[in-house]
């Protein structure tokens, strides 16, 4: 019985390509599966795009659910300003949710599974959202760490808070996508292993408990997608308008 | 309507409860001397992954920006225009069939009334036809009897002059039966009138 890590693991599909620096770059089964999410989500919302229906059918309707969900988070969360960020928004959560959906399909890898994509997502978008609140208000934008209103006495203790909290949101941000979808991949295998272990007498029970955990794995898959995007939503307007 | 975030807040305790449980057991799993814990935290592997990541990444951002959101949003936009056309056309239809009922009640209301107006005139000049014949035969009536009394009175004229001579001449007859000789006309005939004015006093 294989470890239920072992799906997690980064296999070369290459020899070193290239170095970056003293680094080897490799084609991996992640970068592999960036392409397949990049490709399928491409085909997929080319495709239902092009259908131009005045009542969409169900193809259409998905792509343009998607495409309204994105356009209200922004909406809601950021307002007309956000409008800018509208395409970065939706490239962002269609690679989150076709990366999330690919890696429900049994033996494909989960490239958002790994903490150095989700880490590296969320660090880059913390620090272009810190540089557009900064280009934005100038010095004002420290006063995010300040709230508004609260007593000056307060401040010694408020202002390390804000910072600290401020500071974590790139950890916050990569660790729930990444912890999300390696607990319910690993919840999925271990579960697996019981229903082979018990075998036909007694495996039926953790495999009824497997049908549910994989449903819910599969709305685990959208809502991370969705809340990474809506934390974005969120940063980039306090970024745009402080509090 | 729950929204998305509010079901994760809600299910974030079976989550939690469930990852417990997944990491206990993988880490019995992970116990197999072979491995050397989670692969997600080998250093080695990382920087492709990021390389790759960010080459996936703008691949997809470049067709989103370029290919797939203009269409999505063409269609979109579309298919909000042509439904708010479509009310317009509605609003524009409504208002034109109020207008058309409107000029339907105005031109109903302008047939009665001048309906109305022929009626009176019509009225008017049959009332006035009648009054004039009226007028015309009664003049002529008038004339009629006005002709008739004057022949009347000429025939009675000639009546009275007759019934003189005739006096008169009974008169000379008498005087010459009585008196005898020829009186004196001149005479007779004044007395015969004073008598005749007399008797008709």
């Amino acid at each position: 019985m294989a470890s239920p890590l072992e799906q997690f693991e980064i296999v070369d599909l290459s020899k070193p390509l290239f170095m970056i620096g003293k680094v080897p770059i490799t084609f991996t089964n992640s970068a592999a599966f960036m392409f397949a999410a990049v490709g399928v989500a491409s085909i997929f919302l080319i495709a239902a795009g092009s259908r131009k229906q005045l009542v969409p059918g169900r193809l259409q309707g998905l792509a343009e659910m998607l495409y309204d969900m994105v356009a209200g988070m922004i909406r809601d969360n950021v307002g007309d300003a956000g409008k800018k960020y509208f395409p970065f928004l939706f490239s962002l959560f269609i690679f989150i949710l076709f990366g999330n959906m690919l890696g429900m399909i049994p033996y494909t890898f989960t490239f958002t599974s790994h903490i150095a994509v989700t880490f590296a997502m969320a660090f880059a978008i913390f620090i272009v959202i810190t540089l557009i609140g900064i280009f934005k208000h100038g010095l004002h934008f420290f006063s995010l760490f300040f709230p508004h209103g609260a007593p000056l006495a307060t401040a010694p203790i408020l202002i390390p808070i804000e910072v600290i909290s401020y500071l974590s949101r790139p950890v916050s941000l990569s660790v729930r996508l990444f912890a999300n979808m390696t607990v319910g991949h690993v919840l999925l295998k271990v579960l697996a292993g019981f229903v082979v272990a018990l075998g036909i007498v007694g495996g039926w029970v953790p495999l009824l408990v497997l049908v549910g955990i994989t449903a819910l794995e599969f709305l685990v898959a959208f809502l991370q997608a969705y809340i990474f995007t809506i934390l974005c939503c969120i940063y980039l307007n306090d970024a745009l308008h402080l509090h | 309507m729950v929204k998305p975030y509010q079901l994760f807040v809600r299910l974030a305790p079976a989550l939690a409860a469930a990852s417990v449980v997944a990491l206990t057991s993988a880490a019995g799993f992970a116990a197999d001397p072979a491995k050397k814990g989670m692969p997600q935290f080998d250093p080695t592997t990382m920087p492709s992954q990021i390389f790759w990541l960010i080459v996936c990444f703008a691949i997809l951002y470049v067709i989103m920006s370029k290919v797939v959101m203009p269409t999505l949003g063409g269609t979109i936009e579309a298919r909000a225009a042509k439904i708010q056309g479509d009310l317009d056309a509605a609003a524009k239809a409504r208002d034109e069939a109020k207008a058309a009922l409107a000029h339907y009640e105005k031109s109903i209301a302008d047939a009665r009334a001048e309906a109305q107006t022929a009626n009176r005139a019509a009225a008017d000049a049959a009332s006035a036809a009648t009054n004039a014949k009226l007028t015309e035969v009664g003049q002529r009536i008038g004339g009629e009897i006005a002709a008739a009394e004057t022949r009347i009175a000429e025939a009675r004229q000639a009546a009275m002059g007759n019934v003189r001579s005739m006096a008169v001449e009974v008169a000379q007859a008498a005087y010459a039966k009585l008196v005898g000789g020829q009186a004196d006309a001149a005479r007779v005939d004044t007395l015969v009138g004073a008598a005749l004015q007399g008797g008709r006093r």
